[in-house]
């Protein structure tokens, strides 16, 4: 598998505080403060109660796969050089799954319900920014 | 007050074409609204409601598409969730006619997906600016890929095998052998499928719908109205719509949307799954499939795997899907729904020769649009014959 550049992202005023915070090694979710509740995605209201402005905070990174597929065909570049890559979803421990790779292993070792942990490819912007792309890799 | 057995469908029109790199999308429909139109016995002139999608009209499509029929509708309906929105045009319809709102409503898809060369399935870019295709654009999903994952939970919490899957491109192309139409016609084994190269573990390419060009046109009135018309009125007994998605993090992704659409389609019309004699079933993936019938009732979560197995779901089994080939063998040109529609209805007027289901009375028709995996729609119908 050659080393993938991910894209890089867009980010909206609702979910730059995601992209930023990954861009400084932080995996950053949202928890209402009046109900409690942790989403994502970001949001700019908290879509269990309706209430403004929903806090964010750094999450442990840590997770399981919930479930994945090894992507053998993408005709758009940069993935088609990429392939085969390992899309998942990882079931963080505060709840939410994120969409995302594993990597830092052979695709043919993922499993349902390994423990992986977070890991950040850093993306320079031209406006001086650093954003970064969250993966996950074996714990 | 239920809208159930108001409306019929009472004109169809399958566009005979899988490759057409000299016709335009409109082009497709016009030709396709010209056959539906003769088999309800009706003209252009007698429509008075406009619906359509496609994969190319803008936000304003459904003017140009008035404009390039020279028709004046009162009541004009764009809805584009995908490949199921000519199912939830035949609800919309149906709801319009019941208002009084129109009296004749022109349901209508063209596309020319194969001889643009769009890769659906491994190569279309969605931009990467929307709420949702900004934190997948970055990752590189797929649309098998996003099927996929749901296959892999699927056999991860059940059991189910590749096997399993593979069965139903293998029943879905027996069909299409039947079907003269239809583009992939030679038979294919379960090997054939499971040696298939891989597309995104564990779908195979034969786990993957075709890639064609095609269009439909689906006519429907009122029940009354449909009375002294050419054809058997199609009653809609049921309608369901519904959007699954990734909620606030954490959703279910077996629970699809027919879950909730179909639910309230049987409902409608009073009939249980058992009652069913023929379902058309969005196959853009086996998987589809699969979870389909199960969030429809069909069978209990996570008995998919055999109920799709031992001829249940072919011709002459319990439950014959897509008799037509579905996606995986007879036609995709994209967004596949108005073909679910236009083959239950052919089927309930028992019009379909080699591939009849004997004495069909009851069908159901349900599409999927975007992506299992993520966020999709869906919509069911449950159609009927007297």
């Amino acid at each position: 598998m050659a080393d993938l550049q991910h894209p890089l992202v867009y980010a909206s005023w609702e979910t730059r505080g995601y992209w930023e915070g990954a861009g400084r090694g932080e995996l950053v979710l949202q928890r209402c403060e009046a109900c409690g509740t942790v989403q994502h995605k970001p949001r700019a209201i908290c879509a269990t109660c309706f209430a403004d402005a929903p806090r964010s905070f750094v999450a442990s990174g840590r997770g399981t796969v919930h479930t994945y597929t090894v992507t053998h065909q993408n005709q758009l570049p940069p993935f088609a050089a990429a392939c085969p890559y390992v899309m998942a979803y990882v079931e963080l421990e505060e709840g939410p799954r994120l969409l995302t790779h594993v990597v830092g292993c052979d695709p043919t070792e993922v499993r349902v319900g390994m423990p992986v942990v977070v890991d950040f490819q850093p993306q320079e912007r031209t406006d001086g920014e650093v954003f970064g792309v969250p993966r996950f890799r074996p714990a | 007050m239920s809208i159930s057995g108001k409306a019929a469908i009472v004109g169809v029109y399958e566009h005979p074409t899988r490759w057409a790199p000299d016709a335009t999308e409109f082009q497709i429909m016009a030709e396709s609204a010209r056959g539906a139109l003769a088999d309800a016995g009706l003209t252009l002139a007698d429509v008075d409601g406009l619906f359509a999608a496609s994969m190319t009209m803008g936000a304003m499509g459904t003017i140009e598409l008035a404009e390039y029929l020279n028709l004046k509708p009162d009541y004009i309906d764009g809805t584009n969730v995908g490949g199921s929105s000519f199912v939830a045009h035949v609800t919309h319809a149906a709801a319009a006619i019941n208002a009084g709102l129109c009296e004749v409503a022109l349901i209508l898809y063209g596309s020319t997906a194969a001889s643009s060369s769009v890769a659906i399935g491994t190569g279309m870019s969605h931009g990467n600016r929307g709420a949702h295709e900004s934190f997948t654009s970055p990752y590189g999903l797929t649309t098998v890929g996003s099927y996929a994952l749901v296959a892999r939970l699927h056999m991860e919490r059940y059991g189910t095998t590749p096997e399993q899957l593979a069965e139903i491109a293998v029943t879905m192309r027996r069909h299409a052998g039947l079907n003269p139409a239809a583009k992939m016609r030679a038979p294919i084994t379960v090997d054939d499928v499971l040696s298939s190269r891989m597309i995104s573990d564990p779908l195979h390419l034969l786990d993957c719908c075709i890639i064609s060009d095609g269009g439909g046109a689906v006519v429907v009135t009122s029940t009354e109205r449909a009375r002294d018309l050419r054809k058997q009125p199609v009653l809609v007994l049921g309608c369901g719509e519904a959007v699954a998605h990734p909620e606030i993090g954490s959703p279910d992704l077996l629970t699809v949307a027919g879950a909730q659409c179909g639910a309230r389609a049987f409902a409608m019309a009073g009939v249980r799954p058992t009652d069913i004699d023929l379902a058309m079933v969005y196959d853009s993936f086996t998987i589809t499939v699969l979870a389909t019938l199960e969030n429809l009732g069909f069978c209990g979560r996570g008995e998919g795997g055999e109920f799709v197995s031992g001829g249940r779901i072919g011709l002459g089994g319990e439950l014959p899907v897509n008799p037509d080939g579905g996606g995986l063998s007879n036609n995709h040109p994209g967004m596949r729904g108005i073909f679910l529609v236009i083959e239950a209805a052919k089927q309930l007027r028992g019009e379909c020769g080699d591939r009849q289901v004997a004495g069909a009375k009851l069908a159901v028709a349900h599409g999927t649009g975007g992506t299992l995996g993520v966020s999709h729609s869906g919509a069911t119908l449950v159609l009927g014959v007297e």
